[in-house]
């Protein structure tokens, strides 16, 4: 490998050719402030458009002062970062984009974690030179069921763009107009709900200031919870505990079970309980409809479609929803989680209370921002009334834990509350991309085969691969899976099912980079994937220590099922379970 | 931005699609796709900007960006009449902004607009190369010289029948 040799603050390295002076810099423990630069390593993909030039610095024999981001080292450059040239013109850059920026930081739902304003601190900006005389861009803020856009804050770094274009493949932002003027935003500016954005929330999880946010619930959660004619039940995902703890300064991968429960229990939810008891119901319900589709198949039946996709992930229902409608039969039925959660809190628990629907509340907590949107589509409701009222992010989780003044970090673990809290390791695995169709495989394999499984973890389809593929052997027959996690993966994956190219019999899709782990509703990761990696860890971990590891085997599951459903597939497991999708967008036409 | 909604004739769109496959649906050819299509349609609506889109598999909003960023791309019909204020440094220090003013005044539209009935659109532009007979306004191809904002009415009475 071709290398390079320079100094950098009075030091000599020796790095490989292509190196930006950042990351060399970086390599020397020398920290350059960066704004508009994002590496996502093992995404594949480095965002530098060399927009803000916080990062510059001097390099000897230049003119100008260079954006280290974007430069790249060369033989005998002697470069230093931080002389007072240097430092004015980092102040004088972050005067002008603060110029052009509003200073309602005290209510800005980033504030405390914005990039800007830590940048702006670090800097020490007390004054904004000519601010009076300043004229500021603004433009109305766009509020979507799931993500609002206050593009007045948006400082064009374009991480968001990269994201939703290089990694997700959405195509709804894009940076528009010139100059002054100049913002990114979705064709004509319309809504973002109008735009083909799939609410991944993948954006705002980048956003570096307070222009991309999800829409805050947490005050209505607040209301119902002093309503004293309202039973409030919560439900939490699994990607949540696996992430939660790093708000309270937790280090990544600390699992927080039991100290969420606690949590909850204290702030007041008359019923804690865990969707992972409904990620157990979802694989009765798409086990079986795999297991129907494969035997149908295995005997002929020309109208079966496979591969089955799984549709736990809403984004991922969005995407295909408006990119891949002439498919629209392929992807399972099955209700996601949260609202086969929603549908058997306000039926068969809500019997068991003697409550009526309207008089419970149910509450998600959820690692996503499309959930918001989900838990509103018209078909999740009966007589206007939703099955889950409303998703809280696990930011916003934790903004409610702050204030309720609860020291989480010191919690005594607690334990879901029964019936609806009791999960196996199998609901807890579904925050990982390929946890699904792993815990689809453990039960459908026994189902199918009779036998007990010889093992109950499925590495092979584990892993950071944005496309996995394995082949299960279930006792004889071969059954192919796909995994594909980031929308962008996605469609190389479903463009292959389209063309006919793939032979899969399962395939599972999650919107997100790493799964739910890496939701948009998560702690910021700042780009880290070192972060995701440790919350995947952390999930595995739990399925690990649980006793029982295979959802079929959930006690309550089975009584449910004795009690109220049937079996799965059953009429009223049909009512209450399974979905149907529709067309959006009209793309096809014009072609 | 504003714009007229329009629905495309399948004639339209197999132009259009006509003008993306001559150059090979390739999304690098985009600025030379849009060129093309202003130039057959007078403008560039929303709705043809989705048919390029569609053609040249790249997202709508991109091609968006594209048109919004350059100024020759226009998603508003031109008017019958169009006018075009040279804001050029020669022009501008002899009062070319007060002479575009008056205009949007008079005529009651911003720049990059039409009138309601369509006779007139105003636009800037940079240096018709007449620089002696600042400011220099243009209607159509006519250039008017040394114009000045008490001017405007009678210039603009010229076109009205």
């Amino acid at each position: 490998m071709e290398t390079v040799k320079l100094t950098i603050d009075n030091r000599e390295i020796e790095v490989p050719k292509g190196t930006t002076i950042y990351k060399a810099a970086k390599s020397l423990g020398i920290d350059i402030p960066v704004l508009c630069y994002m590496d996502l390593h093992d995404l594949k993909v480095e965002n530098k458009p060399a927009g803000c030039r916080i990062c510059v610095v001097e390099v000897e024999g230049r003119r100008n002062l260079a954006p280290s981001c974007s430069t790249d080292c060369m033989n005998g450059m002697v470069v230093k970062t931080h002389t007072t040239r240097v430092i004015n013109a980092r102040r004088t850059v972050m005067e002008l984009i603060l110029s052009d920026h509003p200073k309602d930081c005290l209510t800005c739902p980033k504030s405390g974690h914005c990039e800007l304003q830590d940048i702006a601190v670090r800097l020490g900006i007390r004054e904004i030179p000519g601010q009076e005389f300043a004229e500021m861009s603004t433009y109305k803020k766009d509020f979507s069921p799931s993500i609002i856009r206050d593009v007045d804050k948006c400082i064009m770094c374009r991480r968001c763009e990269t994201m939703c274009n290089d990694i997700q493949t959405v195509g709804a932002l894009s940076a528009v107009n010139r100059g002054f003027m100049s913002v990114v935003a979705p064709a004509f500016e319309q809504d973002l709900e109008k735009s083909p954005c799939t609410f991944c929330g993948q954006c705002v999880a980048v956003c570096p200031t307070g222009a991309l946010t999800e829409v805050d619930h947490t005050a209505k959660v607040i209301r119902a919870l002093s309503d004293p004619t309202k039973t409030v039940l919560v439900q939490t995902a699994p990607a949540v505990r696996a992430a939660l703890g790093e708000e309270f300064g937790l280090k990544p991968g600390t699992s927080v079970t039991g100290k969420m429960a606690a949590a909850l229990r204290k702030i007041g939810f008359d019923f804690v309980f865990d969707t992972d008891f409904a990620a157990d119901l979802t694989i009765m319900e798409e086990g079986t409809e795999l297991l129907d589709r494969l035997t149908r198949h295995l005997n002929g039946d020309k109208s079966v479609r496979l591969p089955i996709l799984t549709s736990c992930c809403p984004a991922w229902v969005n995407f295909f929803e408006t990119n891949y409608n002439d498919m629209l039969d392929v992807p399972s039925s099955a209700k996601s989680p949260q609202q086969m959660f929603g549908a058997i809190a306000k039926s068969y628990f809500a019997e068991k209370l003697g409550k009526k629907r309207d008089e419970l509340v149910v509450v998600s907590v959820m690692p996503c921002l499309a959930k918001k949107y989900e838990c509103q589509r018209d078909e999740f409701k009966h007589d206007n009334n939703p099955d889950v009222d409303y998703s809280i992010s696990t930011r916003e989780l934790a903004h409610l834990i702050k204030s309720f003044n609860i020291n989480f970090v010191d919690l005594a673990d607690e334990d879901f509350d029964r019936p609806l809290g009791e999960s196996t390791g199998a609901g807890v695995i579904f925050g990982a991309t390929g946890g699904v169709i792993e815990a689809a495989v453990r039960t459908a394999y026994e189902v199918q085969t009779g036998k007990p499984l010889p093992k109950v973890d499925f590495t092979e389809l584990r892993g950071m691969d944005g496309i996995r593929s394995a082949t299960i052997d279930f006792n004889g027959l071969p059954i192919n899976i796909g995994i594909a996690h980031g929308l962008g993966n996605a469609r190389k994956l479903l463009d292959d099912v389209r063309a006919g190219k793939a032979n899969y019999h399962a395939i599972e899709i999650m919107a997100c980079p790493g799964g739910c782990i890496g939701g948009g509703g998560q702690p910021l990761h700042h780009g880290d994937s070192s972060i995701i990696k440790a919350r995947m860890a952390a999930i595995y971990r739990e399925d690990a220590g649980k006793t029982i590891r295979k959802s079929h085997e959930n006690p309550y599951i089975k009584q449910l099922y004795e009690e109220f459903l049937g079996k799965p597939m059953s009429e009223k497991a049909h009512h209450l379970l399974h979905t149907h999708y529709f067309k959006k967008g009209n793309k096809d036409i014009f072609i | 931005m504003s714009h007229i909604k329009v629905e495309l004739k399948p004639e339209q769109i197999a132009k259009i699609q006509e003008i993306c496959k001559s150059f090979k649906n390739d999304a690098g050819e985009l600025i030379n796709v849009l060129h093309k299509t202003q130039e057959t349609f007078g403008y560039l609506p929303a709705e043809v900007q989705e048919v390029i889109a569609a053609n040249l598999n790249i997202s709508v909003a991109k091609v968006y960006g594209v048109v919004t960023f350059y100024s020759f791309f226009t998603m508003l019909p031109k008017g019958k009449h169009p006018i075009s204020v040279c804001t050029g440094t020669a022009c501008y220090v002899r009062g070319a902004e007060k002479v575009l003013d008056e205009f949007k005044r008079v005529l009651n539209i911003k720049v990059g607009e039409t009138t309601p009935d369509g006779k007139f659109s105003l636009s800037c532009l940079r240096c018709v190369g007449a620089c002696g007979l600042a400011p220099v306004v243009l209607i159509g191809e006519k250039v008017y010289g040394r114009v000045s904002p008490d001017g405007v009415k009678d210039i603009i009475k010229e076109y009205e029948e």
